[in-house]
Formats: structure tokens, C-alpha cells, sequence
């Protein structure tokens, strides 16, 4: 059976030249970087090397304003947490939006149970943030601003850029979760003008646990760690050689590869939308342009997502949804339901997250199987479409 | 994550459909996840003779609606009146803890239809 992975946005299978990297820091190369002999040495030169590919892949002018972590996750915790700790004498309000990753929006809550006051931004049908929103419900005691640069189950990309600018006027720090853009599309700290920026390994084709957040040079964040000295104060534990190494590679292959990695990624994700905008009750979710070029996201009238997957799944086919019946939380997607969507059409959602590894052959493939699923389960389904 | 069983339930579901002349109608929503199922039976001498189901939901929804009907076909209504959620989700091998509640959903559906035979053949004795 052909097997077809559309799921590149929960995680990606790790480029060969960074398996082969990995492999090298783990058996050979495997010393601790804060030794002085020659093991220790050489942990140092990948940790060195890896933070200027990582630097040089956002934009940032010094490669210390990298630090890695354990993650995505960690990267928005520490981003946020850091920040709202090391400013909290200056004020305790945070604005975010309310299609964030949980990463971001449960750290929102937890410090909301410290004291501090979070406005989520609504966003439109499209799942776009409005700037001027943003603007508006800045206050005299906002310190910090995260908003993430293109979402996770819609990819609609946000006007980073704009929402920075009315936030440097009044020294506001600016955070965005990139995790998701950085492996599809250029991202520059500079042109986005944000102080934080998130990044993960395992959604850019390296290795999972490890990530990085940019904290631009003068930027104070009170460390989420206690312990040794490493990443300058920022992050204390024994670094993790082999991911960092391994995300420096996959910084590099992704600054190779991503002019050829775009314009492929757009002309399967064009011909996926086209097909699947043939079938009847099938609508298109997020934005038409302002999006990630690996996306693809449907809503199909009067079906539940989780069936849709079953049915997928037994035809060899990997891709995800935001329906109700798939969350352990039994509610269907936040970013769907901030979308505006109704209950019913969130819990028909299905997302195709494309990767570097697929062909035309694959979207070819499931334009040929995903209409017949649609249609038996709509034989079943008491409602008909609209 | 879902047994075989269910599997098979899923991709070959038994007695999908309405009965056009069915005597008895059950419909009803599931209030955790919004899912909706409709389940439609026919009665001779007291005995369900046939059942048909639509569903709007999940693979364990659908499994459970599709083995429900199976079940019920062939038993007297007071019988039928007495599956569980539990024996249903037990004819498939098992569900997984947080599906369980989906299994209701079939149970409910079926209660319902049978109280409308019931309702419909208490006007027709009184007539
Ligand atoms: C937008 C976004 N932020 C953060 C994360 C978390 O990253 P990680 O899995 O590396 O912790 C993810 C991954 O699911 C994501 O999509
Ligand atoms: S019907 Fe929603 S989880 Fe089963």
C-alpha cells in the first residue's frame, strides 16, 4: 500500500544529513561542553556552530542571542515567563490572540494565576489578527506581546511586522511563536522587529526536544532554570549535544533548501486545494494567501474529522483534524471556534500539512481517495449538506 | 487505538440507512461532542424485525451504532430495552475509556426509538 504522511505540522521525519550528524555527536563526538579536554572541546565547537546556523536562519545579528531548549514549548514558556518575571516591576499586562499554540496560551493562564492580566485579540474568519486590535488594547502597563507568526492547524500567517511596530514606539517587548513558519517560509528577527522568537526542532525536519528561542541583545528574561551556568545564565543544564547539533543542521539544510522547498511546497498545496475544492460541501479553512505554503485545511459539511481519519488511515494516508471527537479534551479546536466556525463544520475539519518528502503523485493519490471517504460517510450521516 | 472489531464495524457498517415505513424513530445528540445519530426500527409481534442507523460522529460512534442494530434485530422490545452501553462496547472488543461515552449514544438512540413504538401503538390500541 502506498503510505502518504500529510502531518508534517505535528512533526517531521528527520533529514538524512541531520540523522548522520546526530549519530556523529551520540558515539564519537559525545563529550559535555562545559569540560576543558579535547571531548569537551569539541562539544563546544558544535555548540558554537550550531547557534551561528540557527542565528544566521532568523536574522539575528550575534549568534548569542540564541539559546537553545528542550523545545517549542519550553521556548514560548521561557519567553513569556522570563519576560513577564524580569518586567513585572514595570506593569502585569500581556497581550496575545486567541489562536495561539497551548504552549502559548496556557502559559498566558498560569500567569494570570500570578497576578497578571492577559488580553486575547479575536481574529477574523480567516484567522487573521487585526494590528490596529492590537494597538487599541495596549495600556500603560503592557509588557510583553506574543503573537504567533503563522498558525498551527490553519497557517494563516499574522502581521508580525505591523503589530511590532506600534509595540516598539512604546517599548513594549514583542514575542512570536514561530515554530511553524521557520522550516516554510524566510523569517528575519529584523524585518519582523521582534525582541523573542520561538523556534522547535522536530517541526523543521530535526530532531524532537530540542528548539531555540532569539532573545535580541539587551533583552532581560529571568531564567525558568536553576542550575549551572550555561547558555550565559539563560538555560542551566548540561546541553543537549546531539539535538543542538542536529538543529544546526537542519538550520542549514533549511536555508539551502528553502527557495526549492517554498515554491515545491506551493505547487502540491495548489493543486491539493484545487482538488478538493471539486467536492461538494468541501470549504476552505484559513486564509486564501496569507498562508504557510505546507497547509492545507478543510472543513466537509455533515462529517465528523475523526472518521474522515480512520477512513484515511486505513488507506495509508497520515493527516490530522480539529474536531471534537479527536481532542482528549472532547472540544472541538480553539482556533477553529475563534474563527468563527460553527461547532458542526469545526468537527468536519481535516489538516494536510505537507512536507519536502511529497510528491505530486501523493496529492494525486489522496485526491483519489479522500472523495469516495467523504461521500460513505456522508451516506451515514443523518444531516444533509447545506 | 481501536480494536479490530471496531475496525470492521467502522469501514463495513451493517444496516446504515432509514426505514421509510419504520415503526418506531429515535434521534438524539451526544452533549460532549455535538455528534447526532438516528436510529430507526421495525416491529412485528412485539419482536424488532429490522433497525437502520445514521450517524454524525466519531469511528467509535459509527461502530457502536452500526453493532447496536445488529444486535437488537431478532429480540423482543423488552430485551432489547435492557442493552447496556457497556454490553454494546463489550460486543466490540472494547472501547478505549475516552469513547466510551460515544457508546451511549447507540443505547440512547435505540431507547428512544422504542419508546416512539411504544407511544405510537398505546394511540392505536386507544383508537
Ligand atoms: C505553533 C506551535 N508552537 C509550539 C509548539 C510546541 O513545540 P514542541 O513540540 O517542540 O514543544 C508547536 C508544536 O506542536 C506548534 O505548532
Ligand atoms: S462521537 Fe465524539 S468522540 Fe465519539
Amino acid at each position: 500500500m502506498r503510505r502518504v504522511y500529510l502531518d508534517h505540522s505535528a512533526t517531521t521525519p528527520v533529514h538524512p544529513r541531520v540523522a548522520a550528524v546526530i549519530n556523529r555527536y551520540m558515539l564519537a563526538d559525545f563529550g559535555n561542553a562545559s569540560s576543558i579536554h579535547e571531548f569537551g572541546k569539541t562539544a563546544q565547537q558544535a555548540l558554537r556552530w550550531s547557534r551561528e546556523r540557527v542565528a544566521e536562519l532568523v536574522g539575528a545579528s550575534e549568534a548569542d542571542e540564541i539559546v537553545f531548549t528542550s523545545g517549542g514549548t519550553e521556548s514560548d514558556n521561557l519567553a513569556i515567563k522570563g519576560a513577564a518575571a524580569a518586567r513585572k516591576d514595570r506593569g502585569r499586562h500581556i497581550i496575545t490572540s486567541a489562536v495561539e499554540h497551548h504552549a502559548v496560551l496556557h502559559t498566558c493562564e498560569a500567569l494570570e494565576e500570578d497576578g497578571f492580566q492577559v488580553t486575547k485579540v479575536g481574529v477574523d474568519e480567516y484567522g487573521r489578527v487585526d494590528p490596529e486590535e492590537v494597538s487599541e488594547a495596549i495600556r500603560d502597563d503592557t509588557v510583553l506581546i506574543s503573537i504567533m507568526l503563522a498558525n498551527n492547524e490553519v497557517g494563516t500567517i499574522q502581521p508580525v511586522t505591523e503589530i511590532a511596530q506600534a509595540a516598539r514606539e512604546r517599548e513594549i517587548l514583542v514575542h512570536t511563536d514561530a515554530v511553524q513558519a521557520v522550516p516554510q517560509m524566510p523569517v528575519d528577527v529584523e524585518d519582523l522587529g521582534v525582541d523573542l522568537l520561538s523556534l522547535s526542532g522536530h517541526k523543521m525536519y530535526g530532531p524532537k526536544g530540542v528548539g531555540a528561542l532569539y532573545i535580541r541583545r539587551g533583552t532581560r528574561l529571568l531564567s525558568q532554570e536553576h542550575g549551572g551556568h550555561h547558555e550565559k545564565g539563560r538555560r542551566a543544564g548540561t546541553e543537549n549535544i546531539p539535538g543542538i547539533a542536529g538543529l544546526g543542521e537542519a538550520a542549514a539544510t533549511t536555508m539551502e533548501e528553502l527557495p526549492q522547498r517554498e515554491k515545491h511546497l506551493e505547487r502540491l498545496q495548489r493543486r491539493l486545494i484545487e482538488g478538493l475544492l471539486q467536492v461538494e460541501g468541501v470549504h476552505l479553512n484559513g486564509h486564501r494567501r496569507e498562508r504557510l505554503p505546507n497547509n492545507v485545511s478543510i472543513s466537509a459539511a455533515a462529517i465528523e474529522g475523526e472518521s474522515i481519519l480512520l477512513g484515511l488511515n486505513a488507506e495509508g494516508i497520515a493527516a490530522s483534524s480539529g474536531s471534537a471527537c479527536t481532542s482528549g479534551a472532547l472540544e472541538p479546536s480553539h482556533v477553529l471556534l475563534a474563527m468563527g466556525m460553527s461547532h458542526e463544520m469545526a468537527h468536519g475539519s481535516l489538516r494536510m500539512t505537507l512536507g519536502r518528502d511529497n510528491s505530486q503523485e501523493d496529492i494525486d493519490h489522496v485526491l483519489e481517495i479522500l472523495p469516495p471517504i467523504i461521500d460513505r460517510l456522508r451516506e451515514m450521516s443523518p444531516f444533509e449538506i447545506q | 487505538m481501536y480494536t479490530d472489531k471496531v475496525m470492521d464495524h467502522f469501514m463495513n457498517p451493517r444496516n446504515v440507512g432509514e426505514i421509510d415505513d419504520a415503526d418506531g424513530v429515535g434521534q438524539v445528540g451526544n452533549p460532549v461532542c455535538g455528534d447526532v445519530m438516528a436510529m430507526y426500527i421495525k416491529v412485528k409481534d412485539d419482536i424488532i424485525t429490522d433497525a437502520k442507523f445514521k450517524t454524525f460522529g466519531c469511528g467509535a460512534a459509527i461502530a457502536t451504532s452500526s453493532i447496536t442494530t445488529e444486535m437488537v434485530v431478532g429480540k423482543r422490545v423488552d430485551e432489547a430495552l435492557k442493552i447496556s452501553n457497556r454490553e454494546v462496547a463489550e460486543a466490540l472488543d472494547g472501547l478505549p475509556s475516552e469513547k466510551m461515552h460515544c457508546s451511549n449514544l447507540a443505547a440512547d438512540a435505540l431507547k428512544e426509538a422504542i419508546d416512539d413504538y411504544r407511544s405510537r401503538d398505546a394511540d392505536e390500541e386507544s383508537e
